[in-house]
């Protein structure tokens, strides 16, 4: 007596038969029939065809049968539309129906038939139902409004059952209350701008009294309708955390999450002094722990929320390393995430027991798991500085055993162990020589070479090694062919007797045999700062790197509370951002955590880490393990902040340079007839091309680096060489080769250097008896300039020029007099380039970047006024540590953060970042979320003055965000303009 | 909310769909299927998937893949949890939840699923309500409504569902009144080579069991309700009486429950029943190794360990092995290099002892992965942590019930880490042999 037997067919063929049996006098018979019909509905069988048939049997007073008959219905109605009109007179005939099972069923299956023509019909038996004197109905027709919005929302909104839902809200029963919530957040979800749930003191009251009272479910409805709300003090909001925490202990996962995502929001209001604030805190632990102990799905879930908890609030579950334990038979999924946990809880007092798990993680037998298991002690060792050295050993171990994923493994997170303690584990280099033939994986085999280069002074066989690695250039990725060039270069400006020939081979494969722009570019810059300057080329090259800090994967701050308002949901799982990824969530607004109450700390900045009371250091936002490794390289390009590179190299210096590298750059470049293609932009003065072709040594004299290493004078003499010819603006002293050299690593022919304005007209020949002048400034090689060009356009020669400025804002003042030396004759146009310094007098100017001026000649003294954008005054030390950045980013009080919007720009954000960098704002560091760069910059002002930038650029807007922050806010407004105007140059 | 569901089996075949809002194509589920190829054994399936347009959200029970399509942001545990609440429904309804007895009862199945959820969001979940809306078949039953024509769907609103006890129905009449709870406790343990305890706790549940007439109102309380300070509750449980006076004071559902969840993670009052010497070492040269292992009572708080079975999954390098047991029998499966002892009772006067060889691919020096020893073992009459019901009172009825409580201990995820050792001197080898 199963329901198998509905599938079994007869020879007449199924539909036929059911059909008669549909069609049968019997009741049980029909029954039966319906039941087959059902039956292979639900295996996916195509029963559409009974559709007239099955819709007959309706008018029954079986509810079994009627049951069924619905069911048929809300499956087929939409592709028979026609014959659903049919049903319509039974739904609203059993709306009526004295058993409010009756009334209910059919409103709720009229909700499920997804026909237009049908939900016209609805809409009176519906405002019946919203109001039916049963609660079952009044619930019921509660989920149905929902349906109905799914199918039209126009239709709900002008019927008016957003307002009768919203008073359901104030129901008496808890699950018409709890539907109801339940119904206005799906609704919600697609009008993200209504504000369906108006959330108030008395509905809040309403919804926690309803909390107590309704099913498990209805409990989830209601604790995420209440996380979107905003306490208004931090005692409404202590009251409302403790009548949530009695959830913590409800059997439904779901529910405990849902709890703990209010909770950890409402905190934040709470202050820390307070006593319930720390008893919070310890309730918090022990569910989490035990939604570890539920099935491997629901762990998964909540490790991946954990995570983010740990991150936010690493307090709670400090003491709790244990259960993050990885069991034998744990799912692959749940051991990876149990890891990361593990890793981020790791601390001094437990990171032996975490590092004896660790090393037999390793020696599991499911790959994945193992290589996050080596990684992850590389991490230890980055994290806690007492457990390296036996992280290393431990490390050590693990290459001898040989299994070539974990010594690749290995050997990438011996690199990052190095980058954070240099100079300290030098001697097992050795060992992973050893292992140099079985890295066949582009991360370990890049990793490895970066050891060697960096190492190489105290390798032997440095040369060999990177040699060996040269033969496959062109079959390498490109992560392993940049990192070679770099170690190549390294290893030349160590040993630079021996490696000659290596050098010129590694920079010729990068330059002319590649086509990879990356690697030809830096082949490039490589190459000319070695033919300029090889003392700057060795700072450069071999500057000191900033350590990496510990945690290399946080998720970045704003994110991070942006999630934490999401916990439980598909984003916490993700660990992106609704917007990011999830369909239909038009335009989802972005949550925030409530600021705390009691300090008057900011609310929207994006390091409330400090509001969470977190007394460690606030974790440096670096890129991810991922972009590491072009992050190491990145920074060798970066000058040294502290001891900047000469500004202006000596010619004598290119040729020692060019002697350095001796004949073999002769035969690398020497061929005129066929120039290497070098994409560089047409004023650069320092190509190696352009200097050949210009043979005339102005003042050739050896330098000392030079004469050292002995090369061939005769080739220095060829190549040494002026600066290539300027373009007409270019009054002033060419900038540094360096400069120059990073201002072309941004990218190819995009024009560089720090911005400077067109000229306009400051003053009008009609104003000034015949004299006009119009000027820009500019920033050239760290000197400020006012660039002016003077026409004469009266009859008489104009002659004894002087300048003065009026006391501005900034203290700029001319450096000199106005040059102009000769006298102005009628229609002639003189450039002059006046040098300014800023330690003139001070007086705040309106608007600030004003410049009062006086000019004066044999006829006349003229006034005019002109306006100087501040990037002139960003100075090139601009450049924060990251640290600094954080520490000082979170010390400026939010009232100073102003926000602007830059439109219209079409720039990548690495263009936008090589940009500005040219006007010396310095990108500190740069996040991607959700789709969007997050830069953040910092410029220094010459009065001293710092302004902290977020910039944030969205793949495909031409509309960025950026917010500043400075301890001197009235600069804000000026250095967004200078923004703009550099960035739309 | 929920948008659809589909049942898969283990080979694969969709054997049922039902959708709450729009039809689905099946062809949704072929990013399950492909997830599912990668992950080799189905217990690796990822639970949370995403997928160009819709986010498939799944749980593995009984050999049955229960695949939930979302649309929109929705809480995964929310999904999950209700994909258990339908398992466990399947389960409660027909005793088993596996393809061939949904097939069989397909159509109820559908009618359940239909009762649990509306538009994507739950409506009965609870399963008395669900059985006075759909009874649950019984022999009995289909034989009656053969006879008469009626029907096993209930046609009056079912009682408990507006109640403030949403979870129990109202007129409910025994002749024989009886309320039993079992006291069900779980070791979770990592035991390290040494045979210390690296990681121990207890999973604890009460499970109920209760046939009461009337209203009754409950009162649960423990000689020591102190152990407990990580519990999760029936939602019948008074919250606020549990936090003041650590009883359960309860209007108990009607017939099987989970009563309350609790987790005693505290080292000290975890106690490890068993002790396992082993030892496992293969030789580098010759395909062979040795094993031996012996397993005695440790704190058993004198009762006697049964069911004692021990699985070790050997290194994929171990071909066969050849052991002796001086109690119970001992199985070793050449394709999953499982090697099951089935020990059974445990005796402390004769501590059984598996030893003996094993043969290792030539030419392997040494496996790479070690083994790691897996326990079973059952406890009667004890709680292991020790924790004890005092008594149970009832107000509100009159009738004097019949009480009762069992103890049961078991080791859940019970791991013994192995000391797998390579002799590469001969001289070892000639010891040994």
């Amino acid at each position: 007596m199963t329901d198998s037997k509905y599938f079994t067919t007869t020879k007449k063929g199924e539909i036929f038969e059911l059909k008669a049996e549909l069609n049968s006098d019997k009741k049980e018979k029909k029954k039966e029939a319906v039941k087959k019909v059902i039956a292979s509905m639900t295996v996916g069988k195509d029963v559409s065809a009974l559709f007239p048939d099955v819709v007959n049997c309706m008018q029954t007073d079986n509810l079994e049968l009627k049951k069924l008959v619905y069911l048929y219905l809300m499956n087929y109605a939409k592709s028979q539309p026609d014959m659903a009109i049919m049903a319509v007179n039974t739904f609203v005939k059993d709306c009526e129906d004295p058993n409010p099972l009756i009334r209910a069923l059919a409103v709720r299956t009229m909700g499920c038939i997804r026909v237009d023509k049908i939900t016209e019909y609805l809409c009176e038996p519906l405002r019946k139902c919203l109001k039916d004197e049963d609660p079952y109905v009044r619930k019921t027709a509660a989920v149905c409004v929902a349906k109905l919005h799914d199918i039209n929302a126009q239709l709900v909104e002008d019927q008016g059952f957003l307002d009768t839902l919203k008073d359901l809200i104030s129901d008496s029963n808890p699950m018409v209350v709890a539907n109801a919530v339940a119904a206005l957040s799906e609704i919600a979800e697609s009008h993200p701008n209504s504000n369906l749930l108006d959330l108030n003191p008395q509905t809040i009251n309403k919804l926690l009294t309803a909390l107590n009272e309704c099913t498990e479910w209805g409990q989830i409805f209601i604790l995420d309708c209440l996380a979107n709300y905003t306490p208004r003090d931090d005692r409404e909001s202590q009251s409302i955390c403790e009548r949530v925490t009695p959830r913590l202990s409800h059997a439904n996962s779901a529910v405990v999450l849902s709890a703990v995502k209010v909770l950890m929001k409402f905190m934040e209001m709470l202050p820390k002094d307070l006593d319930y604030y720390g008893t919070l805190l310890k309730k918090l632990a022990p569910p989490l722990v035990t939604l570890l102990s539920a099935e491997p799905e629901l762990q998964y879930v909540a490790l991946r929320n954990i995570n983010l908890i740990v991150q936010r609030r690493p307090e709670i579950l400090k003491h709790e390393m244990k259960v993050f334990f990885v069991k034998y038979n744990d799912p692959i999924y749940v051991k990876l995430e149990k890891l990361d946990i593990m890793i981020r809880l790791a601390s001094q007092a437990n990171i032996a027991q975490v590092l004896a798990e660790l090393k037999e993680y390793a020696t599991e037998v499911d790959v994945d798991f193992v290589r996050k298991a080596v990684r992850a002690i590389g991490r230890c060792a980055i994290k806690v500085e007492q457990s390296a050295e036996r992280c290393v050993s431990t490390l050590l171990d693990l290459i001898q055993t040989k299994v070539n994923y974990v010594v690749q493994e290995a050997i990438v997170v011996i690199k990052d162990i190095f980058r954070k303690y240099p100079n300290k584990y030098e001697s097992v280099i050795a060992t992973l020589c050893e292992n140099l033939d079985s890295l066949d994986e582009p991360e370990a085999r890049a990793a490895m070479i970066w050891i060697v280069g960096e190492y190489a002074e105290r390798i032997d066989n440095a040369d060999e090694l990177l040699e060996s690695f040269l033969e496959g250039f062109h079959d390498e990725s490109t992560q392993v062919q940049l990192q070679l060039l770099t170690a190549i270069v390294k290893l030349f400006l160590k040993k630079p007797t021996e490696t000659q020939e290596l050098v010129q081979q590694v920079l010729s494969l990068a330059t002319q045999d590649s086509d990879n722009p990356d690697l030809r570019d830096r082949g490039y810059i490589y190459w000319r700062l070695l033919s300029t300057d090889p003392v700057a080329a060795k700072e450069v090259v071999l500057a000191e790197k900033p350590l990496i800090s510990e945690e290399t994967d946080l998720i970045e701050p704003t994110l991070l509370e942006e999630l934490i308002c999401h916990i439980g949901t598909l984003a916490s799982v993700y660990h992106k951002p609704p917007s990011a990824f999830v369909e239909g969530s038009r335009g989802v607004q972005h949550k925030r955590l409530p600021g705390s109450a009691g300090s008057g700390e900011s609310v929207d900045s994006p390091d409330t880490v400090s509001a969470a009371g977190v007394s460690e250091a606030p974790p440096a936002v670096i890129p991810s393990q991922g972009d590491l490794l072009g992050d190491l390289l990145n920074l060798d390009l970066t000058p040294p902040t502290t001891s900047g590179p000469p500004p202006v190299p000596s010619s004598g210096m290119q040729m020692g340079a060019m002697d350095l590298l001796g004949g073999g750059l002769d035969s690398l470049m020497g061929d005129e007839s066929e120039p290497p293609p070098i994409p560089l932009r047409t004023d650069t003065p320092q190509s190696p091309q352009l200097s050949h072709q210009s043979p005339s040594p102005p003042d050739y004299s050896p330098t000392e680096l030079g004469g050292d290493l002995g090369g061939s004078p005769a080739m220095g003499a060829a190549f040494g060489a002026p600066p290539a010819v300027m373009p007409a603006s270019f009054s002033a002293p060419v900038s540094g080769g360096l400069d120059d050299l990073f201002d072309l690593g941004g990218g190819v022919g995009m024009p560089m250097g720090a911005y400077s304005p067109p000229k306009t007209i400051w003053l009008p020949a009609m104003k000034a008896k015949g004299l006009e002048i119009s000027g820009t400034f500019a920033r050239r090689a760290g000197v400020i300039q006012m660039e002016m060009t003077l026409t004469n356009k009266a009859m008489s020669v104009m002659t004894d020029f002087a300048i003065q400025f009026n006391r501005n804002s900034f203290g700029l003042a001319p450096a000199g007099p106005l040059q102009v030396l000769t006298p102005l004759s009628p229609n002639q146009t003189i450039e002059v380039a006046l040098p300014l310094s800023t330690v003139g007098p001070v007086m705040k100017m309106e608007p600030l970047s004003n410049l009062q001026v006086a000019v004066k000649n044999n006829i006349d003294v003229f006034y005019f006024s002109c306006q100087y954008p501040i990037s002139m005054l960003f100075v090139e030390d601009g450049k924060m540590e990251r640290q600094v950045f954080l520490a000082t980013w979170k010390d400026i009080p939010n009232d100073n953060e102003a926000q602007f919007q830059i439109k219209d720009c079409h720039l990548n954000s690495d263009a936008a970042s090589n940009k500005l960098q040219g006007s010396n704002v310095f990108t500190i560091a740069k996040r991607t979320v959700e789709g969007q760069d997050m830069l953040y910059q910092s410029m220094k002002l010459t009065n001293g003055i710092w302004v902290l930038a977020e910039l944030r650029v969205q793949a495909g807007n031409p509309n960025y965000t950026i917010s500043l922050k400075c301890r001197a806010p009235e600069v804000s407004q000026c250095v967004f303009q200078s923004y703009e105007a550099i960035l739309k140059n | 909310m929920i948008h659809s569901l589909f049942l898969i089996n283990h080979s694969g075949d969709i054997f049922l769909e039902k959708h709450w809002k729009s039809v689905i194509s099946r062809s949704v589920c072929d990013y399950f299927f492909e997830a599912r190829e990668k992950a080799v054994d189905p217990e690796n399936v990822p639970p949370v998937l995403q997928t160009p347009h819709h986010y498939l959200i799944s749980i593995y029970r009984g050999k049955l893949f229960f695949l939930s399509v979302i649309q929109t942001e929705v809480a995964p545990l929310f999904v999950i949890e209700f994909l258990h609440r339908v398992a466990d429904t399947i389960q409660d309804y027909f005793g088993e939840c596996s393809e061939g007895i949904i097939k069989d009862n397909i159509v109820t199945v559908y009618e359940l699923l239909e009762e649990m959820l509306d538009n994507g969001f739950p409506l009965a979940t609870e399963s008395n309500v669900l059985k006075e809306m759909i009874r649950p078949p019984t022999i009995l039953r289909s034989v009656v409504n053969t006879l008469t024509g009626s029907s096993n769907v209930g046609d009056t609103l079912p009682t408990g569902q507006l109640s403030n006890v949403p979870w129990r129905r109202a007129g409910v009449k025994y002749t024989n009144n009886e309320a039993y709870f079992d006291v069900i406790e779980e070791i979770d343990a990592i035991l390290d080579k040494s045979g210390t305890t690296v990681f121990a706790e207890i999973q604890g549940v009460i499970e109920a069991c209760v046939r009461l007439t009337g209203m009754p109102d409950l009162t649960l309380s423990f000689m020591n309700p102190r152990l407990l300070d990580d519990v999760s509750f029936h939602p019948c449980v008074r919250f606020k009486r549990w936090e003041s006076e650590r009883v359960l004071s309860f209007i108990p559902p009607d017939g099987n429950f989970t009563l309350m969840n609790y987790h005693v993670s505290s080292q000290n009052l975890v106690a490890i029943p068993v002790y396992v010497k082993q030892s496992i070492s293969f030789f580098e040269t010759g395909p062979c190794g040795r094993l031996d292992i012996t397993i005695g009572p440790k704190q058993t708080m004198g009762k006697t360990v049964e069911n004692m079975m021990v699985t070790i999954h050997m290194p994929k390098a171990v071909l066969n092995a050849n052991l002796t047991a001086t109690q119970g029998t001992y199985t070793y499966d050449l394709t999953t290099k499982v090697l099951v002892w089935d020990i059974g009772k445990l005796n402390p006067q004769k501590l059984p002892n598996l030893r003996g060889s094993l043969s290792t691919q030539v030419g392997v020096p040494k496996p790479e992965d070690n083994p790691s020893l897996n326990i079973d073992l059952k406890i009667q009459q004890l709680a292991i942590s020790g924790l004890k019901v005092s008594r149970l009172d009832m107000y509100g009825e009159k009738y004097k019930p019949f009480k009762g409580v069992k103890y049961l201990t078991k080791a859940g995820k019970f791991q013994v880490k192995m000391l797998c050792t390579a002799h590469f001197s001969t001289n070892w080898r000639s010891e040994y042999i």
